[in-house]
């Protein structure tokens, strides 16, 4: 067999690499390479440095090491069955791509996973090899995040924490009859315990504001997982039931919801069709709710129907709509919490009102200006000249703030 | 009307030692006229002299200067009379910037805005192009047209990140250059000043290109984040056209190739995986039953639980704890209480003389059930079908086990251990046997001590718990006479 070019392995690895949604290089230790002679920098929030045609970030080289693959996941492109060609990289190669990538400012670090090759072990030392020899090697203070593979030893795992910025465990399936249906040689508890694992590395790398010595650093970004949202009939409420659950168990930085996309060569027991995009945006909409304003999973799910957002309007508005009781929320009195409840106004708008309101009585006018658009915010309001009668529990509401359907575009 | 000229479009400094005198002389804002270098005036364009008067200049807000260094670099001319007037009322109102309604503020809040956003961009969107020089040194140089005047605050972020480099970022307006140790600035240049080709540029492009998902086509979050004005220097964007123009056509092609024939190596790996099934067989062992229990279905809390908790201790020890379930810390780490309550547990079992390494610990239920509450997971207690869906487990351990005393720990075990709810208070300090042979005592769960907020009560609480332990001792020393 001829041997494959780089840029022939980078188009297969990269493309075996485009249905895991994760892309974040924020969050992590600021740190730079003034005085190291090397290169790279994070400083908390991380950079999108392109953007591909399905608005999607460019921020990280996200790559397979191989996807050659033992296991056979019905819903992976790289399962052992497909017949999608095959490449593996040398790991200095990786270190070779991502180095030159960098120096270019094409990206922000690398996002390297794997298929399962050998072993789990075998396949993990692998990744670390990439990340040990960037960091010891070549003084790369560039965003590192590494997958983690179930089931590899804990000593491996520990040492991957070491290199990387952040870790991810794919929980793949948002139940674990769907995992198992779909996954045959993937088993729940072994994903969970891996997350557990590194959840319990964070902890001992938190920092103790009584101990003097600095703890060794464990992933600083934190880890994430991602699910697979589509491929099963698992229904919106299960998904954030289960990210709920994620959250609260392994202190997870994100959730990603991936659409289940249409892969090359599929089986045949899964859904052809193109991916639910905008019941995607909506999970990610409901997930922010419940992370940064206060929303618990029931009350979300209520929003919608028989366990599903809506897909016309924003949870929020939808709650909004099923909760009119609530409404109207004076802006001049009433508590952060119930601001941040109002449809429109996120959480840097309420600050200002806030903030605002201790000067001067809010007029509509001037809560336009902080919102940047008051269509949604008018009906569940009231301040200084505004009180939105029956326009709360008017019975044609929806119909208004919904938007109208747009003209297919023709490509 | 006074006329101030400006030298530099966007030297806070300059701005800010101008402002102070025209303060100082006491013009309000519509005395003023601010003009930039090259701005076409008419007769009256000439700077005026200022009036002598020295009226008191008080201080401002140190907001209000991280935020005018920011506004200043924005590209629209009224910048510096906006700051002039915003520089005044802050005078007479010194609370001005917390009234976000008001117009001049919601300018300036827009253009630091921008500002930040454009030297985001900057970060973001410098493509860096490689030179080799004759004797082998490596520099790289980008082209790059930001909107604002945002190098100067954009070029010491490059100096950190890329300090192995040597590298220049040539702007219409300035340049910059790190040579590996120090920064400096220069007069602005043209495309043509940088290289147009870079080696590493057609990789680029490959990985550009196999990153896209065609199924998930949305061009205008596309653009909205990586606006269009930035695409000619992008070497990626040549390349956006012909992928959305081929993405429909390549999406329907992915629907339409359903799976084909597995690859032999395929069929080969299925074959080994057979051969080396493990035989799952009756459970004869402790062993057997802690890798059996992982895969439980009996009950829906295996779904969200880490993982199934098997008991701990010798494989014939003479007492068992059964408590009720695993708690946070056992759930992540596998282990029987190894959180608070098995803390409590090890104290008091030690000051009582039970020897620990012949204790058997173990719950009613193996998977930990909890309701998640925004960073932490709060324990509720198992209900009636799922003790007794996980009474199967327990009996396996008793069968394997062979303790000759059982101690419920807490009202759950104690309805699993008898088959019904009970309450703890009336069957405590006294023996009961079971059917099997063996002594069963009750006692509160450990963690119900943690709970009892005040001391008085805690200490008696803990005492009636000794004391149950107590009887434990001694039915077991009880057992070794006996033998």
């Amino acid at each position: 067999m001829a041997a494959l070019t780089l840029r022939r392995k980078l188009a297969i690895l990269s493309d075996a690499a485009k249905y895991d949604a994760s892309c974040a290089s924020s969050g992590s230790e600021k740190r730079n390479s003034v005085g190291t002679g090397g290169i790279g920098s994070t400083e908390g929030s991380g950079i999108c440095h392109s953007y591909a045609p399905d608005g999607r970030c460019i921020s990280l080289l996200k790559i397979l090491l191989t996807n050659f693959c033992v296991y056979d996941c019905i819903y992976c492109v790289n399962r052992s069955s497909s017949n999608v060609a095959r490449a593996r990289f040398s790991v200095e190669e990786v270190v070779r791509l991502t180095l030159d990538f960098y120096k270019r400012n094409y990206i922000e670090g690398l996002f390297l996973s794997s298929g399962i090759i050998r072993s789990p072990d075998y396949t993990m030392e692998e990744l670390v090899r990439v990340a040990r020899s960037l960091r010891e090697e070549h003084q790369f203070a560039g965003y590192i995040h590494l997958k983690v593979i179930p089931n590899a030893a804990p000593d491996l795992l520990a040492e991957a924490g070491r290199w990387a910025d952040r870790l991810s465990t794919n929980i793949e399936m948002p139940t674990d009859i769907g995992l198992e249906t779909l996954a045959p040689e993937k088993k729940p508890s072994e994903i969970r315990t891996a997350m557990a694992r590194v959840r319990g590395k964070l902890d001992e790398a938190d920092p103790d504001k009584k101990a003097k010595a600095a703890k060794p650093k464990f992933a600083p970004a934190g880890q994430s997982t991602q699910m697979i949202v589509g491929a099963d009939a698992a229904d919106d409420g299960a998904i954030l039931h289960r990210a709920a659950g994620l959250y609260s168990g392994y202190r997870l930085k994100r959730v990603y919801y991936s659409a289940f996309s249409p892969i090359p060569d599929a089986s045949s027991r899964l859904p052809l069709k193109p991916p639910p995009l905008m019941r995607e945006h909506r999970l990610y909409q409901a997930d922010w709710l419940i992370r940064f304003y206060g929303f618990d999973v029931p009350e979300i799910v209520a929003g919608g129907e028989g366990g599903l957002l809506d897909l016309d309007i924003d949870p929020k508005l939808a709650w909004a709509l099923k909760s009119r009781q609530l409404f109207p929320v004076d802006v001049n009195r009433s508590d952060r919490e119930m601001l941040l409840r109002v449809p429109g106004l996120g959480t840097r708008g309420v600050d200002r009102i806030i903030a605002t309101r201790r000067h001067h009585r809010l007029r509509l006018d001037d809560v336009a200006r902080i919102a940047g658009s008051i269509d949604k915010v008018r009906p569940f309001i009231e301040c200084a000249d505004w009180t939105p009668g029956g326009l709360t529990d008017d019975t044609r509401l929806r119909a208004r703030l919904t938007p109208q359907p747009e003209q297919l575009s023709l490509f | 009307m006074h006329i101030v000229r400006m030298e530099g479009l966007n030297d806070f400094a300059e701005w800010r030692g101008k402002a102070r005198q025209v303060l100082a002389a006491g013009l309000s804002p519509d005395q003023v006229e601010w003009r930039m270098l090259g701005d076409v005036g008419g007769l009256l364009d000439q700077p005026t002299p200022l009036p002598l008067a020295d009226h008191p200049v008080g201080s401002v807000p140190r907001q209000f200067l991280d935020l005018a260094e920011q506004a200043i670099c924005h590209a629209d001319p009224a910048r510096f009379a906006v700051l002039y007037r915003l520089l005044w009322r802050l005078q007479a109102d010194g609370q001005l910037l917390q009234n976000s309604a008001d117009p001049d503020n919601s300018l300036l809040t827009k253009w630091t805005s921008a500002v930040r956003r454009d030297s985001h961009k900057m970060k973001a969107f410098v493509r860096f192009k490689s030179i080799v020089d004759d004797s082998g040194l490596e520099r790289y140089a980008a082209w790059f047209e930001p909107e604002h005047y945002t190098l100067e605050r954009t070029a010491p972020f490059f100096a950190r990140r890329f300090d192995g480099m040597v590298w220049a970022i040539v702007t219409p307006y300035r340049s910059a250059y790190w040579d590996g140790e120090s920064l400096a600035f220069g007069p602005g240049g043209k495309r043509a000043d940088v290289p147009q080709d870079d080696a590493v540029e057609g990789d680029w492009k490959t990985y550009f290109s196999s990153i896209f998902n065609p199924a998930r086509l949305k061009v205008s979050m596309m653009k909205s984040e990586m606006p269009v004005k930035y695409w000619r220097n992008l070497p990626e964007a040549e390349l956006i056209a012909p992928l959305i123009r081929g993405a429909r056509q390549m999406e329907a092609e992915m629907i339409e190739r359903t799976a084909s024939q597995p690859p032999s190596r395929h069929l080969r790996q299925q074959a080994r995986e057979v051969e080396g099934a493990e035989d799952v067989g009756e459970i004869a062992s402790l062993a057997d039953a802690r890798a059996a229990v992982q895969g439980c279905r009996r009950c829906p809390l295996y779904e969200h639980a880490t993982q199934a908790v098997f008991g701990e201790g010798p494989e014939h020890a003479e007492v068992m704890f059964v408590g009720e379930q695993p708690g946070d810390q056992e759930d992540l780490a596998g282990k029987p209480f190894v959180g608070p309550a098995g803390q409590v547990l090890d104290r008091a079992v030690e000051k009582l003389g039970i020897d620990r390494s012949r204790v058997y610990v173990t719950n009613a239920v193996k998977h930990f059930k909890f309701e998640p509450r925004g960073k932490r997971r709060i324990h509720q207690r198992p209900d009636g079908g799922e003790i007794q869906a996980c009474k199967f487990w327990l009996n396996l351990e008793i069968g394997l086990v062979k303790p000759k005393v059982i101690v419920a720990l807490g009202a759950t075990a104690a309805q699993s251990l008898l088959g019904k709810s009970v309450t703890i208070s009336k069957l405590r300090g006294t023996p009961i046997a079971l059917a099997d042979g063996t002594t069963l005592f009750v006692t509160n769960h450990p963690s119900y001590l943690l709970r009892i907020p005040d001391v008085e009560g805690k200490a008696r609480e803990q005492a009636k718990f000794e004391a149950d332990l107590l009887l434990v001792r001694e039915a077991i020393a009880g057992l070794r006479k006996t033998h």
